[in-house]
């Protein structure tokens, strides 16, 4: 991340000192949810709240259940068989796993980024506006310039302006995650969910994805998982750390990194574990 | 020690496995070849001036100067032939009965022998069946009737420690004295100025309707016959294979019906091609009666049937390889099931179902046993597109069965027997070529 911007960041924080972040309304809260892999227990009872406009990071060693929370959160875990969810996922008031929940619906609010890039085989502009095609627009001009905007957002215009009717998987790492960024922010939706988006990433890509969420901050929710402690260091406001699918620790991230409450969240922190 | 076994090992697998694919090489040299090289003898040959006597009477094919001019050349090379007959014919009548009349059966074989090889002698009445009506058309079998025309043959069995032995004597010698005796030095010495052989490439082979059951002509009927039930197979399979296979990957949840499902599936691709062929027979024919007789329509469903299995297996592969992200992907942007199906799974499934319904055209188009009881007849003219529905049509595999074993001159046809099985081959071997060019060019676009 560039100097500018950490400093720019610190300022901006530096003034919420005293905000307990807690405190701003929340977007999606969990109240005792829990997660099964048939009999297999991977999130255990959690009770979190994720705050609107802020960047959540989500930690722990592999295997911890932080993705599966994560993909619980837009019901992607509904793909693999024999899973299930209890307790509550409230979003908008609603538990989204009750039975009569449009989850398509659902899914274009709460956007995701994956581990690996995973643009589609199509065109780069076909892959920005897959989704607002699937909510019928057909409109070329406006299509035009949600691609046009949601590529901004990415920071993926510049470069690829000149080759909108290239095929995607042309693009490299880096740019492709940007793709599917960009993919994602078209359907604007007001969650978004990041899993791992830069593991599959070179430093460089990593840091221009970094950006992005500082620049997104604010305008979606963001929650994102991620092994990098560095990482969720510099990119949250508030970090979760999970251990054997507990919610070991949930707070404010200069907090947790300095003086975490909770001894196992300083072991895994100062890198004794995990 | 440990390390000289593994060698001796890896060596011993290797060499096995180059034994194994120069069998395998070989063998596909020993039944290519003549299928290639004598189906391609259907197609050029050097043909005989009867040949261009069939074109030009039935087809009006050639230029009638040309044909006309060499008509005129073998004709005035055959005259010598014809006069030395009638020669012999007043010769006869000059002698007494009694030294007439072994000359009679002798003379009989000879003027059919001339017949086969020349045609009808001018003048004479007009045979009923076209066969009769023409010589040998081609250079090969001339060669082998001009042999018949100057040798009898017959097979001695007078030892009966060996089998029967043919011999060959000089029909010359039944002759000897007589004013016919000179005939077939003049036969053997003027054979080409009297059939005009060319070489001619015949490539409407593959279009023209066969002329008394093919002894003339072409393979039209059986070529089109092929092509309408193999795209009317697809026409019933692929959709059914494509949507069952989508659903079985898709939409099904796993269970015992599923299981179930699958199972019979690999059964069904594992059942005998006759078994298909009597139940569409049954079925199609006898129990819903789809057409009044056998028709194009009832075949194509029983082969449908045949290839379904391998349609939905080939899909299911196809669809289970694409990489899952890209429907997580879609998911989260949204999209139905439905709509992952149509715009992200389908389009990158693509090149594994084309190849997959390519593989099982070639399969469709070769399959004999189905057709029999359902679709196929020996003889038949062309069908319009509009009687695919209630008529049966000739058809390559089952015409190629049928010509080797069934028909009444099957050693007069060999010609056409390679050459549709040239052309079957070749189709098949067009249509896995086309898949899989297909397949790289789909899978270079996906991958960018």
């Amino acid at each position: 991340m560039n100097e500018e911007l950490r400093m720019k960041r610190a300022a901006r924080f530096a003034g919420h000192e005293e905000e307990d972040f807690a405190l701003r309304p929340a977007h999606v809260q969990a109240e005792n949810f829990s997660v099964f892999y048939g009999d297999f227990e991977a999130v255990r009872n959690i009770n979190c709240a994720f705050p609107e406009g802020l960047v959540t990071a989500m930690i722990g060693p592999s295997g911890c259940g932080k993705s599966t929370l994560l993909r619980a959160i837009n019901r992607m875990n509904d793909l693999i068989p024999g899973c299930r969810a209890g307790g509550k996922m409230v979003f908008d008031d609603e538990d989204i796993y009750r039975r009569d929940i449009d989850v398509v619906l659902l899914r274009m609010r709460v956007g995701m980024v994956f581990q690996k890039p995973n643009v589609f085989p199509k065109s780069i502009y076909d892959n920005v506006a897959y989704g607002p095609r699937l909510q019928g627009i057909k409109n070329r001009s406006q299509l035009d310039e949600l691609v046009e905007s949601s590529l901004k957002q990415a920071a993926l215009w510049d470069e690829v302006k000149d080759r909108l009717p290239a095929n995607a998987l042309g693009l490299s790492g880096g740019q492709q995650q940007r793709l599917c960024l960009a993919r994602a922010l078209a359907v604007k939706p007001e969650i978004l969910l990041m899993d791992e988006p830069t593991s599959a990433l070179d430093p460089k890509a990593t840091t221009k994805i970094e950006d992005l969420i500082a620049e997104l901050r604010g305008k979606y929710t963001i929650i994102i998982v991620t092994h990098n402690m560095q990482q969720a260091a510099r990119v949250s406001d508030l970090t979760a750390f999970m251990y054997e699918g507990v919610l070991v620790e949930f707070g404010r991230t200069r907090q947790m990194f300095t003086k975490p409450k909770e001894q196992q969240t300083e072991d895994y922190i100062t890198g004794r574990f995990g | 020690m440990r390390l000289k076994t593994r060698r001796l090992l890896d060596r011993a697998f290797s060499g096995m496995g180059l034994i194994a694919i120069g069998v395998m090489a070989l063998a596909l040299v020993v039944i290519l070849t003549p299928i290639i090289s004598k189906g391609t003898g259907a197609f050029v040959f050097r043909s005989t001036i009867e040949h261009r006597k069939v074109m030009s009477d039935h087809w009006g094919r050639g230029n009638a100067d040309r044909v006309e001019k060499a008509k005129g050349q073998a004709a005035a090379a055959r005259k010598p032939v014809y006069d030395l007959l009638s020669a012999f014919e007043s010769e006869l009548d000059t002698m007494p009965r009694a030294e007439r009349k072994p000359y009679k059966k002798p003379l009989r074989d000879l003027q059919k022998a001339l017949q086969n090889l020349l045609g009808p002698a001018p003048g004479a009445r007009t045979p009923v069946l076209i066969r009769q009506q023409y010589g040998a058309t081609r250079w090969d079998r001339a060669k082998i009737k001009l042999d018949e025309v100057l040798y009898t043959e017959e097979w001695d069995y007078s030892n009966p420690e060996v089998l029967g032995v043919l011999v060959k004597t000089p029909r010359v010698e039944q002759f000897c004295g007589t004013k016919l005796e000179p005939l077939f030095a003049y036969v053997e010495e003027n054979s080409k100025p009297m059939m005009q052989p060319r070489w001619t490439f015949y490539w409407q082979f593959l279009f023209d309707t066969s002329k008394d059951s093919h002894i003339f002509g072409g393979i039209g009927p059986e070529v089109l016959g092929t092509v309408y039930l193999t795209l009317g197979a697809m026409i019933f399979a692929i959709p059914m294979g494509v949507i069952a296979a989508i659903y079985l990957c898709e939409y099904a949840r796993e269970g015992r019906v599923i299981s179930f499902l699958r199972i019979c599936i690999s059964t069904l691709a594992g059942v005998p091609s006759i078994v298909f062929g009597l139940f569409g027979l049954a079925f199609f024919l006898n129990t819903i009666h789809i057409s009044d007789s056998k028709s194009v329509l009832a075949g194509a469903l029983t082969l449908s049937l045949l290839i379904l299995p391998t349609v939905i297996r080939a899909s299911e592969e196809a669809i289970l390889a694409v990489p899952r992200t890209y429907k997580e992907a879609a998911l989260s942007l949204g999209a139905g099931r439905w709509h992952t199906v149509m715009t992200v799974i389908l389009p990158a499934a693509l090149p594994g179902i084309l190849t997959g319904i390519v593989i099982s055209m070639g399969r469709a188009a070769g399959e004999t046993a189905p057709i029999i009881f359902t679709a196929a007849v020996s003889v038949g003219r062309p069908l319009l597109p509009s009687q695919v529905l209630s008529n049966p049509t000739p058809a390559l595999p089952w015409n190629i069965y049928n010509l080797c074993t069934e028909h009444e001159a099957v050693d007069e046809i060999r010609h056409v027997q390679f050459g549709m099985v040239f052309t079957l081959v070749a189709v098949v071997l067009l249509l896995n070529v086309v898949a899989i060019i297909m397949r790289a060019k789909i899978s270079k676009k996906l991958r960018g």
